[in-house]
């Protein structure tokens, strides 16, 4: 099999919302796949048909060579629940024996717990834990049934930088003996600290789908930082902000804004034109699609 | 599939014995009515007071399938552990099967105080047989009710959920002679009685429990009952996975 999962031009609409717009997507085994873009973009739609918890207006929507309607090809995957909604009363170890029962193929119990972190809470109340334990047994929970892939919906949000690694080395963990991933996330250094590819999605398209490399590359554009207290308007800013008294423009052309600033006059000093990161990447694009509307 | 069936038992009879208020709503209830009103008015009369055992029992029994039932299935719908549950590779059988079991577990629960009650301060006699028919009249008259309860869990918002099983439970459980008996009742609560299921069900537990002939009329009328509540909750079941999952 080459390809996990895919769908094939899937369109969703929301009653007169068009959440997605004949979306075409591989997710090939063995890959770790970032997937970002705006709130409101589509992500968790696309999720959602993945999963099995919507069905597409039109188009298909394949998983493991079936629909992910039928519960046996969800054998095969594994979700995140939000952590906000774990059933309190239960006890860590019932919890996960109660999902693991789903499974013909179960994780060992207390391996699992170890991986992430939890093999002293065997016996606690859920209810008991704090929000990095709670999200830490939601993301387990999705590795409970071996799965083939796993879809993870923002698995760190909320958590400190060490318990975001100690995430971050189970989901490694996973990939590396040849488990698929497809990933979102806020936060844009854990995309590019785990996924070797990319797919951004604004406005209900796939606007960009590549290494994270390439969509730095492909976007072409510098970060052009400064001190000055006073600038006047300037040609191809996507974007800009200011920090610790420097202001940080993102532009796809550094050449021509530098041009202007300087024959515009305005007093300016610590010049510096550097690569720009995913993020800048990604609001790059984003931007780009918007100007299009 | 047992194998699943069983986890989702277990895994909602925990989350019921944890939290044991909703099982200690549905037996200490009928234990109080049971001190409250059959002890002292029919006590000494062997046959009222078995068959008024008959009706708490079964008081017990309403009172799990329709406001335990229907206040959990609210209250789940509205978690966000809901929709991943369907994620999980199982169908809507095991669920549904787990959340029957355990509301039948309380029912028995619940009808333990009372039959330890009406053993210990009433006249109540009854045969090991009749005892164990009696029990299991009461499981099988609870059926309209259980899906009542599913019907208004899977259609309300759980504070609606609430209120309206409160709403029902009550006129229900006194307008079908559960209560008090209806010939001490005015002759038209006897006439409405005949057409709520609670009439129903009382007639096939105090048959099965005591021997004494059934009024037919209220056995079809808890027959239909039992029918019409399968439709409307199998209707809003689906209405409710239409909205939230296609």
């Amino acid at each position: 099999m080459t390809v996990l999962a895919r769908t094939v031009e899937v369109t969703r609409r929301y009653g007169s919302t068009l959440a997605l717009d004949s979306v075409s997507l591989d997710i090939r085994p063995g890959e770790l796949v970032g997937l970002l873009g705006p709130n409101g973009a589509g992500k968790s739609t696309l999720i959602n048909l993945f999963v099995g918890l919507r069905r597409p207006t039109s188009g298909t929507v394949e998983v493991l060579g079936g629909s992910p309607a039928d519960p046996l090809v969800r054998r095969g995957i594994g979700v995140t629940p939000q952590e906000s909604g774990l059933p309190e009363v239960l006890r860590v170890g019932e919890l996960v024996d109660f999902v693991s029962a789903h499974f013909p193929d179960r994780a060992d119990r207390s391996e699992l717990l170890a991986r992430f972190d939890l093999g002293d809470l065997v016996k606690r109340q859920i209810g008991g834990l704090s929000g990095g334990q709670k999200r830490r047994l939601a993301v387990a929970l999705a590795f409970a049934g071996n799965p083939r892939l796993v879809f993870l919906d923002e698995p760190t949000t909320g958590l400190d930088v060490e318990a975001r690694r100690a995430l971050w080395d189970g989901i490694r963990a996973f990939h590396a003996e040849g488990g698929t991933v497809l990933l979102t996330s806020h936060y844009l250094e854990e995309i590019e600290a785990l996924a070797q590819r990319v797919v951004v999605v604004g406005q209900g398209r796939v606007l960009a789908d590549d290494t994270v490399q390439a969509i730095r590359d492909m976007v072409g554009v510098r970060r052009v930082s400064l001190v000055a207290a006073e600038l006047p308007e300037l040609p191809g800013v996507i974007a800009h902000h200011r920090e610790d008294g420097r202001v940080h423009l993102v532009t796809a052309d550094p050449d021509r804004l530098v041009v202007e600033l300087v024959r515009s006059g305005a007093a300016f000093s610590g010049l510096e034109i550097r690569p720009t990161s995913l993020e800048e990447a990604f609001l790059a694009i984003t931007a780009k699609e918007a100007s299009h509307v | 599939m047992s194998s699943l069936i069983l986890a989702h038992t277990r895994y909602q009879a925990l989350e019921q014995l944890r939290v044991p208020i909703g099982l200690l709503a549905s037996s200490l209830f009928p234990a109080i009515s049971m001190l409250a009103f059959v002890v002292p008015f029919a006590g000494g009369d062997p046959l009222a007071a078995t068959t008024a055992t008959g009706s708490m029992m079964l008081i017990g029994a309403m009172s799990a399938a329709l406001m335990s039932l229907s206040i959990s299935v609210s209250q789940d719908r509205e978690q966000p552990w809901n929709p991943y549950l369907r994620t999980l590779p199982a169908g809507p059988f095991p669920r549904f099967a787990g959340r029957i079991l355990t509301t039948m577990g309380m029912m028995l629960i619940s009808v333990i105080p009372v039959l330890v009650i009406a053993g210990l301060f009433t006249e109540a006699t009854i045969t090991v047989p009749r005892l164990l028919l009696g029990v299991a009249a009461v499981l099988v008259s609870s059926i309209p009710f259980m899906l009542i309860g599913l019907f208004i869990g899977f259609a309300m918002p759980s504070k609606a959920a609430i209120a309206v099983s409160q709403i029902l439970f009550f006129p229900l459980a006194i307008v079908g002679g559960l209560m008090m008996p209806l010939q001490v009742m005015p002759a038209f609560v006897e006439t409405i009685s005949r057409f709520v299921p609670s009439r129903g069900a009382g007639e096939l537990v105090w048959w099965l429990a005591t021997g004494v002939e059934p009024k037919v009329l209220p056995l079809v009328t808890l027959v239909i009952w039992t029918l019409v509540a399968g439709a409307a909750a199998a209707w809003a079941y689906r209405r409710d996975e239409g909205r939230r999952f296609s």
